[in-house]
């Protein structure tokens, strides 16, 4: 196919290493600062005057305690982050079962799973997730059980009508929902599979894109799993005349299940 | 199934050529700028394209409590980012390090070749699928591969028809914008065997079922990162079809290509960021994959890669860096706004460029990556009406930056006409004397000049007409309307 196998690439070039010459191209190329972007907003300016004078701490300015209300609103109290979660959900297309409790989530499963007629549905274990598949009508295949090889896993996936997984939390502001490498089926569960089904208590729904990722942060401290996804609506593309289409290449439908 | 990806388009051919003879950029150029305009179809069918993004993205921005302020965050962000690179840059590096990953430093876009290369050989790929990535399309990575013998697929839709056309992307966010549903019917049907249809779900669905078999067969993934988490050590990436989150899923070794501008210090900033980035480049609330990747899969993750690699670019971002002038189109997150906003964009279209970022943001940068004296001529291709700047979510002075542009190249490589021609208007302007006669002769001359289309003139008034002249000068109207009173 082509040259022998180049084991250490980055030693191809004699004199100093490429990390070297361009951090050495970096020092001199900042010994004159640039200032400070041309601020619209009030707020801001009055926020950047200690930034800029502590050399610049930028957006550390703005610390998560400070509320941002000149993002879009994720909701003060519990009841409003429920309203406006929903509410962005339906408007991405996700669907949205708000269910009272575990026996109705059950129902709930039971009946997509024989409507949709799923063969098989891949789930990761999880407290949230296992007592809904008690009386599934179809196959299941956990991808987090001990021993499955990796190679095996990729198709055993592939043929799941549906993924089923919790998450670490939903995103009122912007409809998101978070989910982990570590607790949510790995990286595959949740994009694989047509169907993704997420499976969530409304304790878990938080304002803002900041507050996930700060409760992240401190859930995983200085251990985050490989991957963490923000899955906003199912799968989209635009690319052919800008018409939007479901499905691209991830999940077709993103159904939300918000138990309690 | 065996897939023919001998591509046909002319427009890899004309980048290429670009390329490698810069001198005649400028006249290509011109020619194609001419061609686009004249292409009456072209232009509607572009602004067409355009018309819901302006509707969707005023929606979204809409509901901001304060759009500006938004702005200022992310400006702010970046600016801080930016101007500390020196620091961020190597602790991201170590971060990303202690987390399993593995970083590889490229200078130039043959460096960065080279290395994404050893790594493909390394991993003994048969089979490599890439998700998109506007700086691969800058080291012309594909052609690299291919050369090796390496077969990749790219997995964005918009980018696997450009792919099948033989064509770079159009516009760095929608990269297939100007091609009609029946072109792609007609490619599929020739390079993928598949029935001809009209519908844009039917022929995303067709490239989701052709895309399947190659993310569980390919051995290496290849993606790019829209920004680099300074105190986590975490990539993140932003995508709508969920084709990077299976590029960087299933296969054994993920590689992924940023430039070093990429860097942010806090986890914290992507709250800011992922949502302007995604109102700004397509008018979503949140573009729908935005995924943090901190290395290989852990050791308990049910899959994941086994190897992570990250190739950090500089290819003369360092020389944009050290013009703090211009330092600010370094804070650019490839939203693409001011391409969607720029009249200019709109009718010359994205391949006349002949950039690998196109619009006004690609127009700054562009005589940074590839020399100021070959490139300055898309400084000239701005009506400067400044709604590039206004669109900028993180607040690029991008309309001043042209005409910086422009003065740095008047100071490097000073025409000699141009410089004639400003001294002559000197001696005119300050003799009033001179001034009069001379505006007596032009005005008398208009006539003269219309009828004689001399070659200067010529290719204006083959589409324009010249304007009719007054019969007094504004001097004489002045004084007799004074006189008047």
């Amino acid at each position: 196919m082509s040259a022998p196998a180049n084991l250490s690439p980055r030693s191809s070039r004699p004199g100093p290493s490429a990390r070297d010459t361009i951090l050495a191209r970096v020092r001199e190329a900042l010994r004159i600062p640039a200032p400070p972007p041309h601020l619209k907003s009030l707020a801001a300016e009055e926020a950047a005057v200690p930034a800029a004078g502590q050399g610049h701490s930028g957006l550390s300015i703005l610390p998560l305690e400070v509320a941002r209300p000149w993002l879009p609103d994720g909701g003060d109290t519990p009841e409003e982050r429920r309203a406006i979660l929903v509410t962005n959900l339906e408007k991405l297309r996700a669907i949205v079962h708000q269910v009272p409790d575990l026996t109705a989530a059950t129902e709930l499963v039971f009946t997509l799973a024989r409507e949709r007629d799923w063969q098989r549905v891949a789930y990761h274990g999880h407290e949230k997730v296992d007592p809904l598949l008690a009386g599934i009508p179809c196959a299941t295949h956990r991808v987090d059980a001990p021993g499955v090889h990796p190679a095996s896993a990729k198709s055993a996936l592939e043929a799941c009508d549906a993924g089923i997984s919790a998450c670490e939390a939903l995103v009122a502001q912007t409809g998101s929902i978070l989910v982990s490498s570590a607790t949510c089926g790995g990286r595959g569960l949740s994009i694989v599979p047509h169907v993704h089904l997420v499976v969530a208590t409304p304790d878990q729904i938080v304002s803002t894109l900041g507050d996930a990722l700060h409760e992240a942060q401190q859930r995983h401290a200085g251990r985050m799993p490989s991957m963490l996804s923000f899955i906003t609506g199912p799968s989209r593309t635009g690319d052919i005349e800008r018409i939007l289409v479901l499905g691209a290449h991830g999940p077709k439908e993103l159904i939300v299940i918000l138990v309690g | 199934m065996a897939t023919d990806t001998t591509t046909d388009g002319p427009a890899a051919a004309h980048a290429a050529a670009a390329e490698q003879s810069p001198r005649g950029a400028k006249k290509r150029f011109l020619h194609d700028a001419a061609e686009s305009v004249r292409d009456v179809d072209h232009r509607a069918f572009v602004r067409k394209a355009l018309g819901g993004y302006y509707v969707t993205r005023d929606a979204q921005k809409a509901r901001y409590g304060n759009w500006e302020t938004a702005r200022d965050a992310a400006s702010l962000a970046k600016w801080s980012a930016v101007n500390r690179l020196d620091e961020l840059l190597p602790r991201f590096a170590d971060n990303f390090t202690a987390n399993g990953g593995q970083v590889h430093w490229a200078r130039d876009a043959e460096e960065a070749r080279e290395i994404i290369l050893g790594l493909v050989r390394a991993a003994k790929a048969k089979a490599i699928i890439k998700s998109k990535c506007m700086t691969s399309e800058e080291v012309h990575l594909n052609a690299a591969l291919e050369q090796e013998g390496y077969g990749v697929v790219e997995s964005d839709l918009g980018e696997f028809i450009q792919q099948l056309r033989g064509e770079p992307p159009y516009h760095f966010v929608f990269p297939c914008m100007h091609v009609r549903r029946g072109e792609i019917s007609d490619l599929f049907s020739k390079h993928l065997g598949t029935a001809a249809t009209d519908s844009p779900e039917e022929l995303t669905m067709i490239a989701r079922r052709h895309m399947r078999q190659l993310y569980v067969d390919a051995d290496v993934g290849i993606t790019g990162a829209n920004f680099l988490v300074a105190e986590t050590g975490q990539i993140s990436i932003t995508e709508n079809e969920g084709n990077a989150r299976l590029t960087a899923a299933l296969p054994r070794v993920h590689i992924a290509l940023a430039g070093i501008e990429k860097v942010v210090e806090h986890l914290d900033d992507l709250a800011v960021l992922l949502p302007i980035l995604a109102t700004a480049g397509t008018g979503q609330p949140m573009t729908c994959y935005n995924t943090l990747y901190s290395g290989p899969a852990r050791p308990g993750e049910c899959d994941g890669p086994e190897e992570m690699h990250l190739v950090l670019l500089d290819n003369s971002r360092t020389a944009i860096l050290a013009d703090p002038e211009q330092r600010d189109s370094l804070h650019c997150i490839r939203c693409g706004a001011c391409l969607n906003v720029c009249p200019i964009f709109k009718n010359v279209g994205g391949f006349t460029y002949g950039t690998t970022y196109q619009g006004p943001i690609g127009s700054v940068i562009t005589p940074h990556l590839r020399g100021l004296a070959d490139w300055n001529h898309l400084s000239g291709a701005s009506s400067l009406c400044g709604a590039c700047t206004d669109a900028c979510p993180v607040r690029i002075d991008i309309h001043h930056h042209l005409l910086h542009n422009r003065r740095n190249a008047a100071r490097t490589a000073p025409n000699r006409w141009e410089k004639l021609g400003h001294k002559l208007f000197v001696a005119v302007a300050t003799r009033p004397w001179l001034f009069a006669t001379g505006g007596a002769l032009f005005r008398h001359s208009l006539k003269l000049l219309k009828w004689l289309r001399p070659p200067l003139l010529s290719d204006w008034l083959a589409t324009r007409d010249l304007p009719a002249a007054p019969a007094a000068s504004f001097r004489a109207q002045w004084a007799s309307r004074q006189g008047g009173r």
